[in-house]
C-alpha cells in the first residue's frame, strides 16, 4: 500500500473486495482453514465426546477455563473457525461468479484472430501444399477433431480444450453447493438419540429422546410420526479376539402411529429410513433386571436398569435409585456378562456375551440428593450424603437382604442406542461432491490449446498450449501430414 | 483351503517378497556403488558399467511386487473379505500400492534412479508391519462390513502411495538443488534427472492422484453417512484427510494459478505429504475417534 491514493468510503470497500476475492487471499484462507481445523483433532470436542471434555476440565481446571474461552472444545462451531470459512466462501463466490460470466461470453465469442507473426508461436512449421486447398483441408481436419474454428480470408484460428475452464468453474461452483448443503443440513435438520431396552416402544416425539437437537429453522412438530418397538437384538462376537462380528436389531414399526405394523431389521451399515429421517444402530449394552422390596416385602421397584459399558467385554456400571423408600436407598452396580476374577482387577468380564452374568452391588442409604433440583446423572450415585450398608455379588435368581429391604437379580435385557437423524441437505452435498469430481477431472486432464493456419505466400502452421502442457507438437505434425496427404490426392 | 491355510500362505508370500526386495536392494546398491570409476584425479560414476545390475534390480522389484500382491490377496481370502481391516493389512497394501506406483512411474517416466530409495521404504514398511503391527487374520467388526470398505480404502491407499512417491521426488529435488547451489553435481548424482524434470514429475504425480484422493474422501463421507448417521463429523481422521486435501489443493493452485515452481513448490509438496503420513501414523495408533481400526 505504498502509494495508495486517498480513498473515499466506496473506494475503500471496492479495494477490500478486490483484496478479498484475489487468488492469493483465497489461497491463504484455504491454508488457514486447514491450520484452524488442527486443534479440533488434538483437544476433545463437545460435539463428539462431551465426557472427555469434562475429564479434561477436571484434570486441568484453570487451563481449560481459558481454552474454553477460546472455544477450543467447540472448534468447528467457534466464531474464528466460522469467520475463516465464511470469508473463504465469499472469496470463492467473488472469484468464481465473474469468471463464470466471462467464460459464458468467451464460449459464445469466436476464437481470437490469428496472430500476425506465427513464427513467434510454438511448433512453427511450413507445409508444402497447394495454397488454395490448404485452408479447406485444414478446416475439415480441425472440425473433425472438434476444434472451434474462426476462418478468415487467409487464415484459420482454431481452439480446443474449452472444457478445461468449464471443469475448473464446475469444480468451484460445486464446492459452493456443498457449503450451502452443509448450511441447509445445519439449519433445517434434527439429530437425536434414544436408549431402548429390548421390548420397549419408542414414539417419535421430543419427550421420547435422551437428547435431541434441532436446526435453527426446524420446528419440533415436524418430526416424522412413527413408532418403533424393539423386538430382538442379537450381537455375535468372535471367540478368539472377543471383537464383535455382527449386530442385528429386529424392530417393528408403525408409520404413522396406528398404521399396520411392519417388521424390519437394522444393522450397523444399513439404517432404517422414513422419508428423509434415518434410524441408526449406534451402541448397545446390558440392563440388569431387578426387583426391590421394602422391609414388609412390598415391591417398590421392578424392571430393567440401563448400565453403561466400560470396556470391550461390556463390563457395565450404573446406578439404581429408589427415592420413594424411607430412608432413600441407592445402589452402585456393576454388571459382568461373563464373570471372571483376578487379584488385581477384582471381578471383570472375560467375554462380551452374557455367558455367566453377575451383578455386583453396593447398597447405600440416606439422601440421594435428587430434591435440590440439580441435574444428576442416572448412571451415577452421589454418595456424599449416604452411608454404606454393604456389598453383594448376585447370580441370576439370587437376592440380597440389605437391612432396609431386599433386591433380587431377575435377569438381564439388552439395550440399544438409536440415533435418529434428519439431514435435508445431504442430497445436495452428494450432488455437489459428484459434480466436483467431474469438474476436477475435466480441468486437470483437458489440454487447452490453439492452432493457427496461415496462407501468406507459404502455408504455415503454429500453436500455443496453455500452461505449456505437452502434446501440441504431435498434433501439429498430424495436421501437417494430413495436409501433405491432401496434396498427393 | 481353510482360512488358516490362507493366512499361512499369505505370510509365506510376504516373507518371500521381503527376501526378493532385499535382492533388489542389493542389486540397486551394487548399481550405484560399482559404477565408480577413477579417471585421472576425478571420480566418475558410469552407470553403463552397472546397467545389468540395475536391470536385475528392476526385475526383482517386479517379482517382489507380484509376491506381495499374492500375499495381500491370500490375506483377504483367509478372512473372506478385502484385506483392509487393521493396520498390518493397511501397511502391506500400502507397500504394495507404493511399489506398484514406482513400477508404473518406471515404465512411464524411466525413473530407475528412484529404485534404491523406494526399495528401502518398502522394506522398512513391511518390516514394521510384520514385526510390530502383525495381527492374526480375523473377521471384520460390524462397522467395517460394507462395500464401501473396498472402495474407500483402496482409493485412499493408492492415493497415499502416489503422494509418498511425489514426496520422494520433491525431496530429491530439494537435495539436488542444494547440491547444485554449491557447485556442480557430485558424480553419483549426475545420473539423476535435471531439476526441471523432477519439478514437473512431482507436480504431475500430484495432479494425477488429487481427484482420486478427493474421491476417497467423498466415498468415506458416503460410507460414514450410512454407518454413523452423518457424512461429516470432524472425527480426527476426517479432519486430517481434509487438511491433506486442503494442502494439496493449495499446492495445485500455487503451481497453476500463481506459478510457483522449484523450491517453494517442493516444500509445499513435502508439507502436504507429511499431513498424510501424520494422519496414517498418529491418528491410527495414538488418536481417538471412530477410525481406530489399527488393532493395536
Amino acid at each position: 500500500m505504498s502509494t495508495a491514493p486517498e480513498l473515499d468510503a466506496s473506494g475503500t470497500l471496492r479495494w477490500m473486495w478486490r483484496q478479498l476475492t484475489s487468488m492469493r487471499t483465497a489461497l491463504l484462507l484455504l491454508l488457514l482453514l486447514g491450520f484452524a481445523s488442527v486443534p479440533g483433532s488434538i483437544f476433545p470436542q463437545r460435539s463428539q465426546n462431551p465426557m472427555k471434555v469434562r475429564e479434561y476440565f477436571t484434570a486441568n481446571p484453570a487451563l481449560s477455563q481459558w481454552m474454553d474461552r477460546l472455544r477450543l472444545f467447540d472448534v468447528y462451531s467457534s466464531p474464528w473457525f466460522s469467520a475463516i470459512y465464511l470469508l473463504l466462501f465469499i472469496s470463492l463466490i467473488g472469484c468464481v461468479l465473474p469468471r463464470t460470466l466471462e467464460h459464458f461470453k468467451a464460449a459464445r465469442a469466436q476464437p481470437p484472430l490469428t496472430p500476425r507473426f506465427l513464427d513467434r508461436m510454438d511448433s512453427f512449421t511450413e507445409v508444402d501444399v497447394n495454397q488454395k486447398l490448404a485452408l479447406d483441408l485444414a478446416e475439415k481436419w480441425l472440425r473433425k477433431k472438434r476444434f472451434r474454428i474462426r476462418r478468415e480470408e487467409n487464415s484459420i484460428s482454431a481452439e480446443k480444450g474449452f472444457s478445461r475452464e468449464s471443469g475448473n468453474l464446475l469444480f468451484h461452483l460445486s464446492l459452493i453447493l456443498i457449503l450451502v448443503a452443509v448450511a441447509v443440513g445445519g439449519l433445517f435438520g434434527m439429530k437425536g438419540e434414544a436408549i431402548l431396552n429390548v421390548g420397549e416402544r419408542f414414539i417419535n416425539a421430543p419427550t421420547s429422546y435422551d437428547n435431541l437437537s434441532f436446526g435453527k429453522f426446524q420446528k419440533e412438530n415436524t418430526l416424522t410420526p412413527f413408532s418403533l418397538t424393539v423386538k430382538k437384538f442379537k450381537a455375535t462376537y468372535n471367540v478368539q479376539t472377543n471383537a464383535p462380528s455382527d449386530y442385528l436389531l429386529n424392530v417393528s414399526t408403525e408409520n404413522p402411529v396406528g398404521n399396520k405394523s411392519v417388521d424390519s431389521a437394522i444393522r450397523v451399515n444399513s439404517p432404517l429410513t422414513f422419508g428423509s429421517t434415518k434410524i441408526y444402530l449406534q451402541a448397545n449394552g446390558y440392563s440388569p433386571v431387578v426387583t426391590v422390596r421394602d422391609k414388609s416385602g412390598v415391591i417398590t421397584f421392578k424392571g430393567p436398569v440401563i448400565f453403561l459399558p466400560q470396556d470391550g467385554n461390556l463390563t457395565s456400571t450404573g446406578a439404581i435409585k429408589l427415592p420413594d423408600m424411607n430412608p432413600q436407598i441407592g445402589f452402585v452396580g456393576s454388571f459382568v456378562p461373563t464373570y471372571s476374577r483376578s487379584s488385581t482387577r477384582g471381578a471383570f468380564s472375560a467375554f462380551p456375551e452374557a455367558l455367566d452374568p453377575r451383578l455386583l452391588l453396593s447398597a447405600w442409604s440416606g439422601n440421594l440428593g435428587l430434591d435440590n433440583g440439580e441435574p444428576q446423572s442416572v448412571y451415577r450415585l452421589d454418595t456424599s450424603r449416604m452411608t454404606k450398608l454393604g456389598l453383594k455379588q448376585l447370580k441370576i435368581g439370587e437376592s440380597y437382604n440389605f437391612g432396609e429391604g431386599s433386591i433380587t437379580f431377575d435377569g438381564y435385557r439388552s439395550w440399544v442406542n438409536l440415533q435418529i437423524v434428519d439431514d435435508p441437505g445431504k442430497m445436495y452435498a452428494l450432488v455437489g461432491a459428484i459434480l466436483a469430481i467431474l469438474g476436477l477431472l475435466l480441468s486437470l486432464f483437458t489440454r487447452q490449446r490453439r492452432i493457427w493456419v496461415k496462407v501468406d505466400g507459404a502455408v504455415t502452421l503454429a500453436g500455443l498450449a496453455k500452461n505449456g502442457l505437452p502434446g501440441l507438437a504431435e498434433e501439429i505434425n498430424l495436421l501437417k501430414s494430413e495436409l501433405e496427404k491432401g496434396r498427393n490426392a | 483351503m481353510t482360512s488358516t491355510n490362507y493366512a499361512y500362505l499369505s505370510n509365506y508370500f510376504i516373507y518371500s517378497s521381503m527376501a526378493v526386495y532385499t535382492i533388489a536392494f542389493f542389486a540397486h546398491a551394487v548399481e550405484v556403488a560399482f559404477s565408480l570409476r577413477n579417471v585421472g584425479e576425478d571420480t566418475k560414476f558410469d552407470f553403463n558399467r552397472t546397467k545389468k545390475s540395475g536391470r536385475i534390480g528392476s526385475a526383482m522389484m517386479i517379482l517382489a511386487t507380484l509376491l506381495l500382491f499374492a500375499g495381500v490377496i491370500a490375506r483377504g481370502l483367509s478372512a473372506h473379505r478385502v484385506p483392509w481391516g487393521n493396520m498390518y493389512e493397511f501397511s502391506i497394501t500400502g507397500a504394495l500400492a507404493f511399489s506398484a506406483a514406482y513400477l508404473f512411474a518406471l515404465w512411464k517416466f524411466k525413473v530407475r534412479w528412484l529404485g534404491l530409495p523406494v526399495v528401502i521404504a518398502v522394506l522398512l514398511t513391511l518390516g514394521t508391519a510384520i514385526t510390530i503391527l502383525y495381527r492374526p487374520s480375523a473377521p471384520l467388526v460390524p462397522a467395517l462390513k460394507s462395500t464401501w470398505l473396498a472402495i474407500h480404502v483402496s482409493a485412499a491407499i493408492v492415493s497415499g502411495g502416489v503422494f509418498l512417491l511425489a514426496n520422494c521426488v520433491a525431496a530429491t529435488y530439494l537435495y539436488l538443488d542444494n547440491m547444485e547451489r554449491k557447485g556442480p553435481r557430485k558424480p553419483w548424482a549426475t545420473r539423476l534427472p535435471s531439476l526441471d524434470v523432477l519439478d514437473q514429475l512431482s507436480y504431475r504425480l500430484v495432479a494425477f492422484v488429487f481427484p482420486l484422493w478427493t474421491f476417497a474422501v467423498i466415498a468415506g463421507a458416503i460410507w460414514a453417512e450410512s454407518a454413523w448417521g452423518r457424512y461429516w463429523g470432524w472425527d480426527p481422521k476426517e479432519t486430517w484427510a481434509f487438511i491433506t486435501w486442503v494442502a494439496y489443493a493449495a499446492y495445485l493452485h500455487a503451481r497453476v494459478t500463481i506459478g510457483w515452481r522449484g523450491r517453494r513448490a517442493a516444500w509445499l509438496c513435502l508439507f502436504a505429504g507429511s499431513t498424510f503420513l501424520f494422519n496414517y501414523v498418529y491418528v491410527n495408533i495414538w488418536g481417538s475417534g471412530r477410525h481406530t481400526y489399527s488393532g493395536l
